[in-house]
């Protein structure tokens, strides 16, 4: 059965990688991505070094979790689309147990709490669990169903999403449920939800907005006031706001070059090296090293969008496009923070910023693009 | 799977369909407008809001620092220093900086040499602060192991410490700088502008917390201040001020002055005053002691006047040193006041009256000359007038004003009361018997050239008072205690009452004595006061005349002054 596949494969007009094709699909990996995946880590541990004040003890940790990340990457990369689908219900139910007990951990007096450890052995989130898990079980649900899904399909879904959701903004981690509710609405879209039913939702949504902002933490309103006006309070909640976009515009077009960014270097700029890492990038490489990782990232997106888009089944498109779909959320969300156009959430810069759960995250959805990609059936035309 | 999602696709148009790649396309718009978002935003803040924020950002790191200017040194007329300034360190901590580890505070304590609980403490106590000492002033040396420990919140800053190496012995002439390095007293105050220097200033790029990360360029280099080189010759200032102290020890006097000036340049060699303060210690400083009395203080001189007031007679076709003044009986009354000599010493010369300080005698000369003959030769003569030294506080003495004087006035004037003049100013009057006539005004800074002076009286008068000063200073004379083996000596002793709030005090005195030596040919005029000796022993020939003797005996050998007198006498 394998071997159709790849003979199905070779024919395919859109490639142009030639013989080498079948060795790439062997290994259930996308050759462009994954050089477009380097290229933007490299260069993101480059301009790391010089955000963590030159610590070599920084940059080699973001190198081996890098690793960690792209062995996770090709790992799932080796499962077909298929069985992603059939454990991605178990997946959702064990992350959905892991938000449940954090809550009651927290509950038990630990305050904000998002992090589950055993200790010694590993420490993560699961909410970042549920970035990937709660869209890949929204499509699960939908891909068996007619599309565009039915009303009852769509209260099925917001049910599969707003659990989770709820778990983590009671965290409380605003951002973290925004995006994850955000990817699965992604999934819905794809799906075909009709304009009709998005039309409503807006509305809705913009009605849910006041009640939205009465169940918000104080520190949660006092981050929309102060993106709103960050001048209203300059040393306290506002710094973080002004701070960037005075890194950032104090680059100019050429920077000032690495390791020389007055405003970073000193310590004027807050979470330089973690979700503020874009300004550090603004003021020593300018506009031009803005726009070259901006280059990354929208080669990244294409190159995601088109493999989703060529994806063979249902599944693999709704999942695959929302992937891709986050990771640019992702990234438009952190450099509109930084650059001042966004509040300030806590959502670090894809692939760039410290921290190691996010990118495996990440990579392990680069994973099951890959894996939606590279597995085929030869279909009859 | 694939059945069903082709039959869906089948059912609706490719293109709208649920799975269509208007959905795609959507999103890849959705896509590029945000990414246009970000590049516009991004375009905005690096090119047009760049100027801005350029500035917002140096106005948060760059910083203007001064750099200290090297306060010039004050060195006495051999360049032998007086007052220098030495880099020091002040090694202070931010203790919200301060590393918790108490292990670490042991090791920076031990560095300082201090004792770890006293500085743990320390810390405890400034805990909520975020600024205090470890140790101020410190020598660039003991505070280099400190440095070297590179523990955060440890910063040093760069001083300089003026540093006094002759203490007591001219702390007044000299003065102090304050903490901030500026003059405070004496001539640290007068000269401060020049011995302080221009500041300069550097750019410099500092972090959140204050910490300098390095020099960026120079914007002024500092100019260090200029040396200041005084006409005082310490070894002669050291003598004086020690045999000062000798005798207000020994008469258990409030204090004294001394100044002693070059009788041909009008140079100030030496200026002792007592009490003092050692300058380099300032936790006990006496107030009075601050005081450069020589200079600030106008005192009433008594007879020490005697011989200046003659100088203006002996212009007078009335007095010439020949005039017989009959002195008896001893007393007189003007304007009911009743003055008396010591005993009726009869008939006298001119140079008999200098030699027993008669009071009648100068009276009875004063009230044969014209009322303005003696105050205005004591106007030639400075008093009333500044000396021009520049010395903060100098004292200028007063005149009575001339048109209300009385004749009690007049005659009390010839012998040294009712009017005032300051150590310094006696000395520079003394100058003009002392060099052919020609007085010389004072001068605390080394002088590039002798002046020539201000001719007050003839060279004539001048010769004739030095002799009949010379009288004075013999044995058996009122000014015995003050000869020099060796050398002629001219001088005139004065004994007055002190003056307070309630009139002229009864027991209350001071002892002064002014002179020149060597008589042949005179290099230095000396004047000393004693304050307040207490005892029976009050009269200038007792308390200030021995000070004289010695201090200008030794003044003399050291300025290499060849002896003048034969020893024929014994």
């Amino acid at each position: 059965m394998k071997g159709l596949e790849w003979r199905h494969f070779s024919r395919s007009p859109s490639d142009g990688m030639g013989r080498k094709r079948s060795l790439w699909s062997r290994l259930h990996l996308d050759p462009w991505l994954l050089l477009l995946l380097l290229s933007l880590m490299g260069a993101g541990l480059v301009v790391l070094y010089s955000a963590s004040g030159m610590s070599l003890a920084v940059t080699l940790g973001q190198t081996s979790r890098f690793g960690v990340a792209l062995l996770a990457m090709f790992v799932i990369a080796q499962f077909s689309p298929g069985t992603l689908c059939r454990w991605t219900p178990l997946g959702y139910f064990i992350g959905v147990a892991m938000l449940v007990a954090v809550e009651v951990m927290g509950d038990m007096g630990m305050g904000a709490q998002r992090w589950l450890e055993i200790p010694g052995i590993i420490r993560f989130q699961p909410s970042e669990l549920m970035k990937l898990a709660v869209p890949m079980m929204v499509a699960t649900y939908l891909y068996k169903r007619p599309l565009p899904p039915s009303m009852r399909d769509l209260l099925v879904c917001a049910l599969i999403i707003g659990m989770p959701v709820m778990l983590i903004m009671r965290q409380p981690d605003l951002g973290t449920s925004l995006l994850v509710a955000c990817a699965a609405v992604f999934v819905i879209f794809l799906a075909g939800l009709s304009w009709r039913v998005i039309g409503l939702l807006a509305v809705l949504l913009a009605s849910a907005l006041p009640l939205l902002w009465f169940n918000m933490h104080e520190y949660q309103r006092q981050r929309v006031l102060t993106f709103l006006n960050p001048e209203s309070d300059p040393l306290g909640a506002g710094w973080n706001i002004i701070q960037s976009k005075t890194a950032i515009g104090s680059g100019g077009v050429f920077g000032k070059g690495w390791g020389l960014g007055t405003q970073s270097q000193l310590e004027f700029l807050p979470e330089r090296h973690t979700d503020f890492i874009g300004a550090v990038l603004g003021e020593e490489w300018g506009l031009i090293g803005m726009l070259v990782f901006l280059a990354l990232y929208v080669l990244i997106v294409g190159r995601g969008l088109f493999l989703a888009n060529t994806a063979q089944d249902t599944y693999g498109r709704l999942v695959g496009g929302s992937i891709v779909l986050t990771f640019f959320i992702y990234v438009f969300v952190n450099m509109g923070m930084v650059s001042g156009i966004l509040p300030v959430v806590g959502v670090p810069l894809p692939l760039v910023s410290f921290g190691g759960t996010s990118s495996v995250t990440l990579l392990i959805g680069f994973g099951i693009l890959m894996s939606v990609h590279t597995h085929r059936r030869l279909l009859p035309r | 799977m694939s059945r069903e999602r082709r039959s869906t696709t089948r059912r609706r148009s490719p293109n709208n369909g649920p799975m269509g790649r208007g959905r795609y396309f959507f999103l890849l718009g959705i896509v590029i407008i945000g990414l246009s978002a970000l590049i516009g935003r991004i375009a905005y803040l690096n090119v047009i809001d760049r100027d801005f924020l350029q500035n917002q950002g140096d106005a948060r790191t760059l910083r203007v620092e001064p750099i200290n200017a090297h306060r010039g040194m004050i060195s006495d007329r051999n360049g032998d220093p007086l007052a220098i300034s030495t880099p020091v360190v002040t090694l202070w901590a931010n203790p919200q900086e301060l590393p918790s580890d108490p292990t670490q505070l042991e090791t920076l304590a031990r560095a300082l040499k201090m004792n770890p609980d006293t500085l743990e403490a320390r810390v405890e106590r400034y805990s909520e602060h975020e600024f205090m000492y470890l140790r101020r002033r410190m020598t660039p040396e003991a505070a280099k192991p400190a440095r070297e420990l590179d523990i955060p919140g440890v910063y040093a800053k760069d001083e300089y410490k003026r540093y006094y190496p002759s203490g007591d012995v001219a702390a007044q002439l000299v003065g102090v700088t304050n903490v901030d390095d500026h003059g405070q007293e004496g001539l640290e105050l007068a000269y401060d502008d020049y011995l302080s220097g221009q500041p300069g200033k550097r750019r410099v790029l500092k972090d959140r917390k204050g910490r300098l990360v390095r020099d960026l360029h120079l914007l002024k280099d500092a100019k260090p201040g200029g040396d200041l080189t005084l006409s005082i010759d310490l070894r002669l200032q050291y003598m004086a001020y020690r045999e000062l102290q000798k005798s207000v020890d020994a008469h258990d006097a409030d204090g004294g002055s001394l100044v002693m000036m070059d009788a041909r340049s009008g140079e100030v060699l030496a200026m002792a005053n007592l009490p003092s303060y050692n300058p380099n210690n300032r936790t006990s400083i006496d107030v009075n002691g601050l005081r450069n009395q020589a200079v600030t203080d106008a005192i009433e001189p008594g007879s020490v006047m005697k011989p200046l007031a003659m100088s203006a007679a002996l212009a007078t076709d009335k007095i010439d040193p020949d005039t017989i003044i009959d002195t008896s009986p001893g007393w007189m009354v003007i304007d009911g006041y009743t003055i008396s000599d010591f005993r009726n010493y009869g008939k006298l010369t001119p140079g008999e009256i200098l030699l027993h300080s008669s009071n009648i005698g100068m009276s009875h000369i004063a009230l044969q000359l014209s009322k303005g003959t003696i105050w205005k030769q004591y106007q030639r003569l400075g008093l009333g007038q500044a000396p021009g030294t520049g010395f903060p506080g100098e004292g200028s003495g007063s005149l009575p004003s001339l048109s209300g004087l009385s004749r009690s006035a007049q005659a009390s004037m010839a012998y040294g009361y009712g009017l005032s003049l300051t150590p310094l100013q006696l000395a520079s009057a003394y100058t003009a018997i002392a060099n052919d006539g020609r007085r010389l005004h004072p001068s605390l800074l080394k002088r590039p050239s002798a002046p020539i002076g201000d001719q007050v009286m003839s060279p004539t008068i001048a010769h004739e008072l030095l002799g009949m000063l010379e009288k004075i200073v013999q044995p058996d004379a009122g000014g015995s205690r003050a000869m020099v083996e060796g050398y002629r000596i001219a001088g005139k002793t004065g004994t007055v009452r002190k003056v307070t709030a309630g009139g002229y005090q009864q027991k209350a005195y001071r002892g002064l004595f002014a002179g020149i030596a060597p008589v042949s040919d005179p290099r230095i005029v000396t004047v000393v006061m004693i304050d307040n000796p207490k005892g029976d022993e009050y009269y200038g020939g007792l308390v200030a005349a021995p000070v004289f003797g010695r201090v200008v005996g030794k003044a003399l050998r050291l300025l290499d002054v060849p002896p003048d007198k034969q020893e024929t006498s014994e």
